[in-house]
């Protein structure tokens, strides 16, 4: 049995994913360090924009004093109309640290601020935004392989951990999308996957003819497929909708995975 | 002053505005949030424990469920900017379970399944400003929404309402918790927008 104590969560022998979390859970040295200034709303431009698919839009900004951020985290957008009415939401950053800072946007029904990113701003626009935010869903490369699973959209900040890789880790991306038209990202995936990078596609709605990939929503087999060996410690990111989400983390749990090196973020929460 | 976004109207009138917090919206489904795996512990396995200078206080699920029970409407504010309105939860007050230690701690610190920790300024967490929930608009609380029981500090961002919690420990400081030692505010207090460190 795990037990607590001051400074967070003591792990026994038998566990020994526990004491990863103290350590990359508790990150001690970013709490100590913590910044004591606010994170500031940048002004910043649309300086290009990239039809990913017809529901998905990436846009490129220069974000005027951008303190650079870490692969995985997020960004918050507010807009604001002509009578000072303003909204927020948060979008995961595609691009990886140092390239320009990008970020992709899927059009959610009834969504308020992604119709006006995905369909109405255009290059020269202005809005602003505030981070790097998030020191969780974080990719360290530190030589262990890397396991990434997305689902639409929740394959974003996947990517800006793909677009960082430099060295010879090993990199798996199982990424679920509904058809071929709906995989963000496709041609640059095509293009990256080689030695280093290996991509597993799955379409869950419908195919192509003659596609050769996997034909359904994730399940603990598919993952046995495609997954690390547990043995091998990989880094594991999820990110998806709340079910798939539940589906990829439950069955890497069955496959032997510690639950504490999953790391997950469900998006559709901000509510468009 | 604030960049104008070109041609964005935005959406108005989603709730009353003493009731959405600066930078929320109202949504009116139950989005989910968590770091890691949704866990399952059994019932027959659950215990509630509050550590403190004393001897550790524990109840078994049976006994928590004995204990005064409560109902709450109350309206809910998640960091990633969603708010619900109106959530009914049924659970124990902590003023109901702090009346079983005898401390002078000032602050806690709720430990869940999972591993996940935050933590509260006691003079956030009492006088009816907190609860230990296992019951959801008239159901068991689901996993996935951190059943079997979770905190409720309804007037802070809603990652302080620790999903899957099994107890806190009483102390004389504060102690970042998980979140708050990841980029996130110490208190997390909506109405002043406290979000991230700094704010």
């Amino acid at each position: 049995m795990p037990t607590w104590r001051r400074g967070g969560f003591a792990a026994t022998p038998s566990k020994p994913g526990l004491e990863e979390l103290t350590a990359a859970g508790n990150e001690p040295m970013h709490a100590a360090s913590a910044p004591l200034t606010r994170l500031l709303w940048l002004v910043t431009e649309v300086t290009g924009t990239v039809e990913e698919t017809p529901r998905v839009r990436t846009l490129l900004l220069d974000a005027h004093g951008w303190p650079g951020h870490r692969p995985g985290q997020h960004l918050d957008v507010r807009l604001t109309a002509e009578d000072g009415y303003q909204a927020e939401r948060s979008y995961s950053i595609a691009s990886a640290p140092g390239e320009q800072l990008a970020i992709t946007v899927e059009r959610l029904a009834n969504g308020e601020v992604s119709p006006y990113l995905v369909d109405e701003a255009r290059e020269g626009d202005g809005f602003e935004v505030r981070g790097p935010i998030g020191g969780y869903f974080v990719w360290e490369d530190d030589g262990r392989p890397l396991f990434l699973v997305g689902g639409g959209s929740g394959v974003v900040p996947l990517m800006a951990m793909i677009r960082s890789a430099s060295g010879p880790t090993p990199i798996r991306l199982l990424y679920s999308s509904r058809t071929r038209d709906d995989v963000i990202y496709r041609e640059e995936l095509d293009a990256r996957a080689g030695e280093g990078l290996k991509v597993f596609h799955t379409l869950t709605r419908a195919q192509p003819p003659g596609w050769t990939g996997y034909a359904r929503r994730i399940d603990a087999e598919l993952l046995r497929e495609v997954a690390f060996p547990a043995a091998e410690r990989p880094h594991v990111f999820v990110c998806g909708s709340t079910r798939f989400v539940d589906a990829a983390a439950d069955g890497l749990v069955t496959l032997g995975y510690e639950p504490e090196s999953i790391k997950t973020e469900r998006f559709g929460a901000t509510g468009g | 002053m604030p960049v104008i976004s070109r041609g964005f109207r935005g959406r108005r009138g989603e709730g009353p505005s003493d009731r959405i917090p600066p930078g929320q919206h109202r949504v009116d489904d139950f989005p989910v949030l968590s770091a890691g795996p949704t866990p399952h512990t059994p019932l027959e396995q659950w215990t509630f424990t509050i550590e403190s200078g004393a001897e550790p206080v524990t109840w078994t699920w049976d006994e928590f469920r004995a204990l005064p029970r409560e109902e709450v409407t109350v309206d809910i504010h998640c960091v990633t900017k969603w708010s619900k309105l109106d959530t009914v939860w049924e659970g124990v007050s902590l003023d109901t379970l702090l009346g079983h230690v005898e401390h002078d701690a000032s602050y806690l610190v709720a430990f869940c399944d999972g591993g996940y920790t935050t933590n509260l300024p006691l003079e956030h967490v009492t006088d009816g400003k907190a609860w230990v929930a296992y019951g959801y608009d008239g159901e068991p609380l689901e996993p996935e929404h951190g059943g079997p029981a979770r905190l409720l500090v309804p007037h802070l961002y809603f990652w302080k309402s620790a999903k899957w919690i099994r107890g806190f420990r009483l102390q004389d400081e504060d102690e970042p918790g998980f979140w708050e030692s990841n980029g996130y505010h110490l208190l997390g207090d909506p109405w002043q927008e406290q979000r991230y460190w700094g704010d």
